[in-house]
Parts: structure tokens; sequence; C-alpha cells
């Protein structure tokens, strides 16, 4: 039975495992886009890897905490199976274009702000809901950023996906 | 908690290895890999005292991605082989890993005798319901109306029940998981590797390339809306009319373990050079 943090700490706790599955979803990202030597989507993995790494560590720095603290699986209030914040394993592909991986991580961030806001909603403690409206907000900002990066991005053309000697030779 | 003890605790990251894994960008088995070194961290054994052993396909190369022991042996023998690793090392934890095709077809035989020798390890199949390794043929567990090139109109063949098997033939720990859900995932392999005898946790993990469909999965699986129980013939009846997308500890038995003798067999090399004496 999942349950809303009614603790600041175990509220950060949330927020921080959040930040860290992120930076666990963008490295296996980068590895196999590096594996499949698609370079660009690699790297463009790898930096929003240790934009989500700096996010955890000022959640750590905030509380004063050297290690991560344990979640309990309760506390994991969250939809669905995975943190907000974490992009699907299933929606990349080798062929990709850095238009996608951005398109990824904003769905990532619109999912973890309206998280927040809800969580905001339905807390009865007034330091959990200061600060799930304080990380809502920056989540908002995030947003308002791979969106401004998206636009100096160039839009895949139709065909990116085409590949002359293709894995499924069934189709 | 003193801080020697936090210090020394192990992370997930303590046993991934530095090969990256060369399976297809979105494959439902890169989670398992983060569930299996979850679930080792949880239980805190040193990788030093963990085997890996596979078989062959996809998943079976899971044993190079992690820092325990590996073994990546033969087509459908991978229990075969950690039988004989868990009955020689009984201080080992064996971990088993595989794919469908290798485990219920090529290894169906191996299967079934596991679960009714319930030697305490614990078998990890990645089920995508396909051969995926050798380009996409049906596999045990594939729908009989799956139509591909391969299979034109489907093969017509029930697919295999292999939670219901494992139950028939005496597998002591049953449990189905979802690669979409690495952290139940973990906190259910953690359980199976804790539970005595022969523990069998089926995660259904979607192959992106020959059964794109299966990334519909995340919208059908739910948890389990029953308790596990510790009886094997209950846990079968269920299993028998469920749809395949329960997730969750399905059996936990009380079977005792085939016995560890480890110690016990130190026979002299006269001993053995005896029994083989026309």
């Amino acid at each position: 039975m999942k349950t809303t943090p009614q603790t600041l700490d175990d509220f950060m706790a949330v927020a921080l495992a959040m930040e860290n599955e992120a930076v666990e979803r963008y490295t296996e990202f980068a590895d196999m886009m590096e594996t499949h030597n698609n370079d660009d989507v690699a790297a463009m993995f790898r930096t929003m890897a240790g934009y989500e790494a700096k996010h955890a560590q000022h959640i750590m720095d905030q509380m004063g905490w050297q290690t991560a603290p344990a979640v309990p699986r309760e506390l994991v209030c969250w939809p669905g199976y995975e943190s907000p914040e974490a992009a699907p394993i299933d929606e990349v592909h080798y062929l990709m274009k850095p238009w996608h991986a951005l398109q990824l991580a904003l769905a990532a961030e619109q999912r973890a702000e309206a998280f927040f806001g809800q969580l905001a909603g339905m807390t009865t403690n007034d330091s959990v809901r200061k600060a799930a409206l304080e990380m809502q907000a920056e989540e908002a900002e995030h947003v308002e950023l791979v969106t401004a990066w998206m636009a100096k991005v160039p839009q895949p053309d139709q065909d990116w996906s085409d590949d002359p000697d293709p894995p499924r030779y069934i189709d | 908690m003193n801080d020697t003890t936090l210090e020394a605790r192990l992370s997930a990251a303590d046993y991934k290895s530095d090969y990256k894994p060369i399976w297809c960008p979105g494959c439902g088995d890169y989670t398992v890999l983060s569930s299996l070194t979850k679930a080792l961290a949880m239980i805190q054994r040193p990788p030093h005292e963990v085997a890996v052993v596979s078989g062959i396909g996809c998943s079976s190369r899971i044993p190079a991605y992690t820092t325990c022991y590996g073994f990546h042996g033969v087509h459908g023998r991978s229990l075969a082989a950690a039988t004989g690793l868990k009955v020689a090392r009984p201080d080992l934890t064996v971990v088993v890993t595989g794919g469908d095709g290798d485990g219920y077809s090529i290894g169906g035989n191996h299967f079934m005798h596991a679960c009714r020798r319930n030697v305490d390890m614990t078998y990890i199949v990645m089920d995508n319901h396909v051969y995926g390794m050798t380009k996409g043929q049906a596999s045990p567990t594939t729908e009989p109306d799956w139509d591909n090139k391969l299979s034109p109109g489907g093969t017509g063949i029930r697919a295999f029940n292999p939670l219901v098997i494992a139950l028939a033939s005496g597998a002591n720990f049953v449990a189905r998981g979802f690669s979409g859900d690495p952290n139940g995932t973990a906190e259910l392999i953690a359980q199976a590797i804790r539970h005595p005898g022969f523990s069998f946790v089926e995660i259904l993990s979607p192959c992106i390339t020959f059964r794109p469909e299966q990334k519909q999965w995340k919208e059908v699986v739910r948890p389990a809306p029953v308790q596990p129980t510790d009886d094997p013939g209950l846990a079968a009846r269920r299993l028998m009319t469920d749809d395949g997308f329960n997730l969750g500890v399905l059996h936990a038995g009380s079977r005792n373990p085939y016995p560890a003798r480890m110690g016990q067999a130190a026979a002299s090399l006269a001993d053995l050079e005896s029994e083989f004496e026309l």
C-alpha cells in the first residue's frame, strides 16, 4: 500500500530516489547508444545523467546525508512502477536522434513536475508541501530548459529509423 | 549502524562489471540485470561468494555483466552445471539465468528435474516468448496464433506454462516479475535467493525487436490479487486460470532442500580409485 510521505526526511528520500533512478536510466541509455555506435545520442544521455546526478547531490547536501537513505517500498508513492523522472527503458531505438533523446527527457521532466504538484496537494504536512512545491517549480524550470534545447536541435527526417541492414529480416 | 558498517555495505554498482551489455536498446533484459545487481546488494553477499550460471541466448549473457563468478555454458544445460556447482560448493550463492528457449525447450528436461531435486539455488528466466538471438523463431511460450513469416498463421501449438510445470515438479518458490518494474523484481529475486531450495522467478522481459507488441505488457501487468501460498496445489490451480500477467510471489513452500554435504565427500584418492576397479 503506497502512502504519501509525512515527514520532510521521507519526502526528500523519495525525491532523491527519483533523481538516482533517472541517473541510472540515462546512464543505461548512454551505454546502449555507445555500444551501438550512436555517439551523439550517447553523449546527450551522458550529459543528462550528469545533470540528474547534480540534482541528487544537491538534495544530499541540503539534507546533510552522506549516503542515500533506503526508501521503504510503501513510501515509493509515484504512479506506475518506475520513477516519473526515469524514461521507460523501451522508448529508445538504436538509430534515434538527439531530438528523440530530448523528447524523452522533456516527458520525464513533465511527469516529475506533475508528480510533485500532485504530492503537494495530497500531503497534510506543511514542510512536505513547501518542499514539494519547490521541487515542482524546479521541474518546471527543467521543462523550460529542455524545451529551449529542443528548439536548437534539428527534428529528425521521417526516415530516421530506416536501416539498410535491419535486424528484422522477417518484415 | 556505525560508519564502518556503512562503508562496508555493497551497492548494486559493486556487482556490475565493466562490460557493457550488447542487447538491443530498449530490451527488457537491461532492467533485469539492474534488478539482479540490486537484489545481490540487498542480500549483501560479496561477489566472490556468488556464482551466476547461464546457457545460451540473449539473456544468458548476464554472467559477464556481473562481477560475480560466472559460467556461460551450453544451450539448455545451465541448470545441470549449476546443480553440480551448488552440490560441490554449497557455500556459494548460485543464481542461474536464461531465457524461455534455453530453459523450457532445449533445457526443458533439466528444468523439471531441477525443480524436483530442490537444490538450493535461484533460477531466473527472462521470458520474451521468442528466440531473439536467432532472429525471431517461436519459442515454447509463444502464443499459438503469433503470426510471422517463420510460422505463418502461428504455430497452432499450445504455449508451455512454466510456473505450473515448476509447481508440479516441486519448485519450492515460484514468482513472476516484470522487467518494467525493476525495484519490485529486485525484491522478488532477493526473496528467491533467501528462500531455501529451488526458487524459480519468471520475469516477463519484452523483446522490442522481434515482439514490439510486448511494449503493451506494461499496461496489463498487475500485482497478483492473492497472497502467496505454501500449498503448491492451490498455487497451481490459480496459475492454471490466470492470464500470465499477475506479478509477485505465487508460491513459497517448505520442502527441505537437497541436503548439502560439504566436507562429507572427502574420500581419499584410493577410495575413489577403488570404486572404478574392475
